[in-house]
């Protein structure tokens, strides 16, 4: 069972990587790849909201949308608690947590449009994967997502200096490079089946 | 005549993937081949052109402090639609595009043309400003899934193109050839627009 839980983070930040293999939160990825410390803040709120979205939306799937013959509601109610769960989280933080609030607060609202929170959720559900494994495939989910955005944000910082062509600046060459990175980790598949 | 306007601007002046950045994800993840990209394209305009047109008719009704779960609403309903049909009538396509039906509820384009522009205008631009966003994204997935079949596979709608001297280029047809190639055909549309704007259009 361990080990199960463990090829399942190692395959979501590796071969099975949210940006690099399935292509989700590329908006947010081409956007808030900047700076480093923009890049972790988002990450780190990308990270938080899909383990609470998972924890969230499997028990309304299997217990309430599945006994019910009401699966066809699956993605209005879907996005609908994801919506409420970012709004519900920035209130709270605001008034409770106000350090975390500060750290967060800005990447909060921007993460309901992010596919990878609703692609997550879709996929545990595909995947038939149980309660806690959903919620673990959430978190290294998110924890891949933080990982690909730091990474490009680094090379981002350096890529400042260098002398593009004015046609390549900006998203081009991000695209490009998230190709070439995606290409190198393709070099893990051999690590993780599955 | 404003409406001709309104409707060729999505097709490159404000085309939503080449020119504002926006629905990217299912325009790297599907476009494989050429007819997952058509059917997503598809998928598109239909959801596109039916919120837009229900948001405009009610954007009178809908209070502004509620109004983005409420376009999130009609956008999920339409998407629902789409996904059953396409689940009902053509299983095995429906397969192939798995969870990207489903995820353009969240396709910026879509939520975004309701908060740029239905809301606030008339039903009949608002039909006409969706359907040229619809088919400017459209006509951008074609491109780039018509160079991804024949690069990685060698074959157009699943006809062989090439001969047998021809090796396919299997990084094409994997997630990096999506990245790349969408990465040199913005740029391509950044040297068109350069010179396109030096003329002195806009």
């Amino acid at each position: 069972m361990g080990v199960k839980f463990f090829l399942i983070f190692l395959s979501a930040l590796t071969t099975q990587n949210i940006v690099f293999a399935y292509f989700l939160g590329i908006c947010p990825y081409l956007g808030v790849s900047r700076k480093l410390d923009t890049a972790l803040g988002m990450g780190m709120a990308v990270t938080f909201v899909m383990t609470l979205t998972a924890l969230i939306t499997w028990p309304i799937f299997y217990k309430i949308l599945q006994p019910h013959d009401l699966v066809y509601l699956q993605i209005p109610v879907f996005i609908l608690v994801i919506a409420s769960l970012v709004q519900f989280l920035e209130m709270y933080f605001r008034k409770a947590l106000p350090h975390l609030y500060t750290a967060l607060g800005i990447y909060l609202p921007l993460i309901t449009t992010n596919c990878a929170i609703l692609g997550v959720a879709l996929f545990m559900i595909l995947k038939k994967f149980g309660y806690i494994l959903s919620v673990v495939y959430a978190f290294s989910t998110g924890l891949g997502f933080a990982m690909a955005l730091l990474i490009m944000a680094g090379i981002r910082e350096e890529l400042e200096m260098a002398p593009l062509p004015e046609s390549l600046k900006g998203a081009p060459i991000t695209l490009i490079i998230a190709g070439l990175l995606a290409l190198a980790f393709m070099g893990f598949s051999g690590l993780v089946k599955g | 005549m404003r409406g001709t306007q309104e409707f060729i601007k999505g097709l490159w002046r404000e085309n939503p993937v080449l020119r504002l950045l926006l629905g990217m994800c299912p325009t790297l993840a599907v476009t494989g081949y050429l007819a997952n990209g058509i059917a997503m394209g598809l998928a598109v305009i239909f959801v596109l052109v039916c919120s837009s047109t229900v948001v405009s008719i009610f954007r009178r009704a809908i209070p502004s402090q509620v109004r983005i779960p409420t376009f999130i609403v009609i956008i999920a309903t339409f998407v629902v639609v789409v996904d059953y049909f396409l689940r009902a009538n053509f299983p095995a396509l429906s397969k192939k595009l798995g969870p990207y039906v489903p995820l353009i509820v969240v396709n910026c384009i879509i939520l975004g043309r309701a908060e740029a522009f239905a809301s606030k205008r008339g039903v009949f631009l608002s039909f006409l400003d969706a359907l040229g966003m619809g088919i400017g994204f459209t006509l951008t997935l074609v491109i780039l899934s018509s160079v991804r079949e024949v690069l990685g596979f060698g074959t157009l709608l699943g006809h062989p193109l090439t001969g047998k001297w021809f090796t396919p280029w299997v990084v094409m047809a994997l997630p990096p050839g999506a990245f790349i190639t969408l990465g040199v055909i913005l740029s391509l549309a950044n040297v068109i627009q350069k010179k396109i704007g030096g003329r002195g259009g806009s």
